[in-house]
């Protein structure tokens, strides 16, 4: 019993720590006082100053317009790309998935700086399009991911009937193959979606000449000290990616259990979601 | 059909992964003189100065420290998740995730907020009677960030290696007389490692690659080797240094990966991606 009481604890004692910055920062944000120790009575003017910051709102602009374009793109040469590799076989399948698992692995600050050295040297100007380009990189791999478990449950006669129907490659492709993986496709839009709005690393790296995303906003802010505006942008932030990500996994948790063979990749990127590592990019862009 | 679908991807990935990573190790085996390029191992020559070695150095020990307080942390906890103490250990699980999926900048720039020197844990510090914490700008402030950060990367493998411990195992060691320390050492911990190896590549690599928590937390004068690289190509604009350095960290994840995946268990599904 004593024993029970304390491994309780302990995991809460855990959760605490974990959350606790979090729900700090969160209720800072409607701290009327500008000292952080002190509560001075509740107020929403940090969020009202927020949406008349020029610069947030900006930054706000460019980060909805690189996800949306970014995910959109990265869906369609993705989703593509997956079929396209789940007809290959032995080396050359092993090879592109190989390639496929570079931007994972590697740290973001490198391909951060790599795509950056490839930017410059081909001349084109640090900003917008570089940043596009950039995140439509790293989104690629995510949909494949989530595309593949979906390819490899759907069943190949159904594509040779169509065909033997008298429908044409494209045409079957259409009907047949697209409506049967359209979860793995939402999911993997999803994903990408999150992970473009989620990040800043490479964007760092790849972006220039005042464009910015929310992420090296609240870092050039936060670089400069504590401000409590960032405490309620960062509050919005959290709730926004937190909505999203439950979206995303509890779509990937009824695919699982649907149909029964989501196998363990739908699971490892789940998990391997972020870092981020970042990461924290570290391997799983974390 | 098939290869045209496939056609977009490989000109893809050929510019933006393969090409860059190519610039990379050609700037970083080249030099500029008055007479043009040339071939050179002058940049890892200059890593290799003591003053790059103690970045190097500072960033793999702090990045170690991390780990091993994330496991000593972890450990027990995704133990007890596994184990029947909670009746819902699954939501419990998710709760280990969720922070795990925020904006790793926005979770470093909350410790901001607290350590700060009028932040909240001051204030409670000296609400009851200690001395102020003066740990912002310090190397434990950075580890501490690395520990709060990457703590689920380290709870989570393990946590999916224990639970798919077949019980039937552990009643046949008890039924043999075994207690449970020796359940424990005996099954649960060899069982565990594939687990504990993945953890600890999950929390090693991002940690060791950090310029974030180092520059927030640690305020510039912690130098890790991921500063080193940012200083390299956004102040200094010393690509061929700054190629050489990635170059580096490159083949420090590598080794890692092919040192941990020694003790992988393929069957055991410890990994996590």
């Amino acid at each position: 019993m004593v024993m029970n009481f304390l491994k309780r604890f302990y995991v809460y004692i855990l959760f605490v720590f974990l959350y606790a910055p979090i729900v700090v920062l969160m209720v800072l944000s409607f701290n009327n006082s500008r000292l952080r120790g002190s509560w001075d009575g509740f107020t929403l003017r940090w969020y009202i100053e927020l949406f008349q910051d020029r610069q947030i709102l900006t930054s706000l602009y460019y980060t909805i317009a690189v996800a949306v374009l970014s995910s959109a793109i990265a869906t369609i040469i993705g989703t593509a790309a997956a079929i396209g590799i789940h007809n290959l076989h032995g080396f050359k399948k092993n090879l592109i998935m190989n390639v496929t698992y570079i931007p994972v692995l590697n740290p973001d600050i490198v391909t951060g700086v790599a795509l950056m050295i490839l930017f410059i040297f081909l001349r084109l100007r640090l900003g917008f399009l570089t940043m596009l380009l950039a995140h439509i990189t790293f989104n690629i791999p995510y949909v494949i991911l989530s595309v593949l478990p979906k390819l490899k449950q759907l069943n190949n006669n159904l594509y040779e009937a169509a065909l033997d129907l008298g429908a044409t490659p494209w045409y079957a492709l259409q009907k047949v193959i697209i409506p049967q993986i359209m979860p793995g496709i939402l999911t993997g839009f999803l994903f990408a979606f999150t992970l473009s709005i989620d990040d800043f690393v490479i964007s760092f790296f790849t972006t220039g000449s005042g464009v910015s995303n929310l992420s090296i906003t609240v870092f050039s802010m936060a670089r400069r000290g504590v401000n409590p505006k960032i405490n309620a942008l960062s509050t919005l932030m959290f709730l926004t990616v937190l909505i999203l990500l439950i979206i995303v996994n509890l779509r990937m948790s009824k695919d699982k259990n649907g149909k029964g063979g989501g196998n363990g990749k739908n699971k490892e990127i789940s998990l391997g979601a972020r870092d981020s590592s970042g990461g924290g990019g570290g391997l799983l862009r974390i | 059909m098939k290869k045209a679908t496939l056609s977009p991807y490989i000109l893809w990935s050929s510019l933006f992964i393969i090409v860059p990573l190519l610039l990379v190790v050609y700037y970083s085996v080249t030099i500029e003189t008055p007479e043009g390029i040339e071939l050179s191992l002058e940049n890892f020559k200059k890593f290799f100065e003591p003053i790059y070695l103690k970045v190097l150095w500072r960033s793999i020990i702090l990045a170690l420290i991390s780990t091993v307080i994330c496991l000593i942390l972890g450990y027990p906890a995704a133990l007890i998740l596994a184990g029947k103490s909670f009746k819902r250990s699954n939501t419990l699980i998710m709760l280990f995730m969720l922070p795990m999926w925020m904006n790793f900048l926005l979770r470093t720039y909350a410790w901001l907020t607290l350590l700060e020197k009028n932040g909240l844990v001051n204030m409670i510090f000296q609400a009851i009677g200690l001395q102020p914490l003066n740990i912002l700008y310090t190397e434990t402030a950075v580890i501490l960030g690395m520990v709060y950060n990457f703590l689920p990367f380290m709870v989570l493998p393990i946590y999916s290696v224990v639970s798919k411990i077949d019980r039937s195992i552990i009643e046949a060691a008890e039924d043999l007389g075994a207690n449970s320390l020796i359940v424990f050492l005996r099954i649960i911990l060899p069982l565990s490692i594939p687990g504990v190896v993945s953890g600890i590549t999950m929390v090693f690599m991002p940690a060791v690659t950090t310029f974030v928590i180092s520059r927030l937390l640690g305020g510039g004068q912690f130098m890790l080797i991921g500063n080193l690289i940012e200083q390299q190509f956004l102040f200094v604009g010393d690509w061929g240094f700054g190629s050489a350095i990635s170059v580096v960290m490159i083949l420090v994840i590598l080794v890692s990966i092919g040192f941990m995946s020694r003790f992988e268990n393929e069957e055991q599904g410890g990994r996590l991606w």
